[in-house]
């Protein structure tokens, strides 16, 4: 069965063509991108970059173009012009970067349990034409465990609460040993508990170096919680830390008409309308 | 009771119907599961009446002769699905209006052209409706060659169709061949469709993809398992339906799918009455 084995090496197949990393890059880049829909631009000459290890909050309005940023840099979407780079190269090669849906883009009746969803992860590494080994389930097994949910593996994923929903998902982004994890508005419809239990997770994920970049809406948690924040709206009005971003100057310019500005004793009040919250948003 | 299931099986066109229409049902309910799970039900009925006009063709040509016949279906089958994959994904218009739009037409060019011919009625009946009681031994053999072919590749893509089935997004970020792993799925479904003409027919064709699946959907919660289920219940229901076709001389396609279309009702009946009354109790 030779044939079959060169034909199994995710190396060789047309499967995967990992891109080697190159240690000394940043584990992303990105340069003038800009994205163009028939209905306008999405986004536009964004550049920035991400080190190793960061935790960068993306915050902005709706249709600020947080989704669209995520599935280019992803590599599911091709930017209309400009630069992406992972870890040096382009990220149509890279397998290490995790994309974890909004909870209402995943179809929950989907005959899986939270072990096989996990799994879903490991078909990367796999290649073609080969099934899980006992060492695949052992490492779907650990990322089950580091999420906390080692207990409900075998459950149907409809039958998680909305929390474990997202810990679900960063396992699987573990099992497929992604490097950049990038988070579509992962507190949506969570409450307090459930947040905190999310953060905690993505503290461990930090201690391991992993890089991760996550959709907010909360501007308080996005300023206590991340190295750095990024404020978007359709262009980068701003990056950097959440005390020079978050200037009132710049939340206008990134909210505009949902935000209004209140001179009280101490400073200023911002008021943000609460739509946001709520959740069920389709972004574009 | 032993001489009522034993008497109809002393006929060997009897026996040869219910291997093809076991064998058939299986392979439609294994790849149902991916049709209902992506919602491609439409897709199926669709491509099901595409294949007429190549049915049409392929009589016209071999004279009635069943082998010319199955390879036009086949070919016209193949050409059709990806047709309509390809139009469906680059028309502006939406994808069921595409997809109505190339069915309608062919299947009327395949009415068109079986109307030329003198003897229409019954042959455009055999088309539309099946004829597993004529099934010959070529045509078991062409139906579990191709079948078979058709379970090898769902079983050795398991896990890249489940990805694609599930999350798309996944499949992109894994950098699966999405294209290739859809056009392979769009002509598995055409090759199924093909075997199992003999059996149900164009126009009942869509059940055999849809209902045994549909109806292990709502009692699983694992591919594999809902998989394994939906070929039980449709080799089950295809053998109860010939059985009824053979002692109520009911068309025997039409008792398949209506025996096929009970079980669900059934366990769609019970499941809901189920939860019901856990919500209740709780």
């Amino acid at each position: 069965m030779a044939f079959l084995d060169r034909f199994r090496n995710p190396n060789l197949t047309f499967l995967a063509h990992p891109h080697p990393h190159s240690p000394d890059k940043p584990i992303l880049k990105v340069e003038g991108l800009t994205v163009e829909y028939d209905s306008g631009a999405a986004l536009e000459n964004l550049t920035f970059e991400l080190q190793r290890g960061e935790r960068l909050a993306v915050v902005g309005p709706n249709g600020a173009g947080k989704s669209t940023l995520f599935k280019v840099i992803a590599g599911v979407l091709r930017p209309s012009r400009g630069l992406v780079e992972v870890a040096g190269h382009e990220p149509g090669g890279h397998i290490c970067i995790a994309y974890v849906p909004q909870r209402t883009q995943v179809d929950w009746s989907f005959p899986a349990t939270v072990a096989d969803v996990v799994m879903m992860g490991r078909t990367g590494k796999l290649g073609l034409l080969r099934w899980p080994t006992h060492h695949d389930w052992q490492l779907v097994q650990q990322a089950l465990d580091t999420v906390r949910l080692l207990d409900l593996a075998d459950r149907q994923i409809q039958q998680l609460s909305g929390g474990q929903q997202q810990r679900m998902f960063i396992a699987r982004a573990l099992a497929q040993e992604a490097e950049l994890i990038l988070m579509d508005e992962p507190l949506t419809g969570l409450d307090s508990r459930a947040q905190e239990e999310l953060f905690s997770v993505l503290e461990l994920l930090h201690s391991q170096g992993v890089t991760v970049m996550v959709a907010l809406h909360d501007l308080k948690i996005a300023g206590e919680r991340f190295d750095r924040v990024m404020l978007l709206n359709r262009r980068l009005v701003g990056i950097g830390l959440a005390e020079t971003v978050l200037n009132p100057v710049q939340l206008v310019d990134a909210y505009g008409s949902h935000l209004r500005l209140l001179p009280v004793v101490d400073g200023t009040l911002a008021l943000g309308d609460s739509c946001c919250d709520e959740g069920e948003h389709d972004h574009a | 009771m032993l001489e009522v299931l034993l008497q109809p099986l002393q006929y060997p066109f009897m026996l040869r119907g219910m291997a093809a229409a076991v064998l058939v049902g299986i392979v439609c309910a294994v790849l149902g599961a991916y049709v209902v799970l992506r919602g491609m039900a439409f897709f199926g009925d669709a491509l099901a009446h595409a294949i007429l006009p190549g049915l049409a063709v392929g009589y016209l040509v071999g004279g009635g002769a069943r082998e010319p016949l199955f390879w036009w279906a086949m070919g016209t089958a193949v050409v059709s699905s990806l047709g309509i994959g390809a139009v469906s994904r680059t028309a502006r218009i939406k994808e069921d209006t595409a997809i109505g739009i190339i069915f309608a037409g062919m299947f009327a060019l395949g009415i068109a052209l079986i109307s030329s011919v003198r003897s229409y009625t019954v042959d455009l009946a055999h088309f539309l409706f099946g004829d597993v009681l004529g099934v010959g031994t070529q045509d078991l053999l062409l139906t579990a060659v191709f079948g078979g072919l058709v379970l090898v590749v769902v079983f050795l893509f398991y896990k890249e169709f489940m990805i694609l089935a599930f999350d798309p997004v996944l499949a992109a970020t894994l950098r699966l061949p999405a294209r290739l792993m859809d056009n392979i799925l769009i002509v598995l479904i055409a090759v199924a469709i093909v075997v199992s003409l003999q059996t149900v027919g164009v126009a009942l064709m869509v059940a055999m993809l849809v209902t045994p699946a549909a109806t292990a959907y709502l009692l699983t919660r694992r591919l594999w398992k809902m998989m394994a289920l939906a070929a039980a219940i449709a080799a089950v229901s295809a053998v109860i339906g010939l059985y009824l076709s053979y002692y109520f001389n009911v068309a025997s396609g039409a008792a398949i799918v209506l025996t096929c279309t009970a079980v669900f009702t059934i366990v769609w009946v019970a499941t809901s009455l189920n939860r019901r009354i856990r919500a209740v109790a709780r």
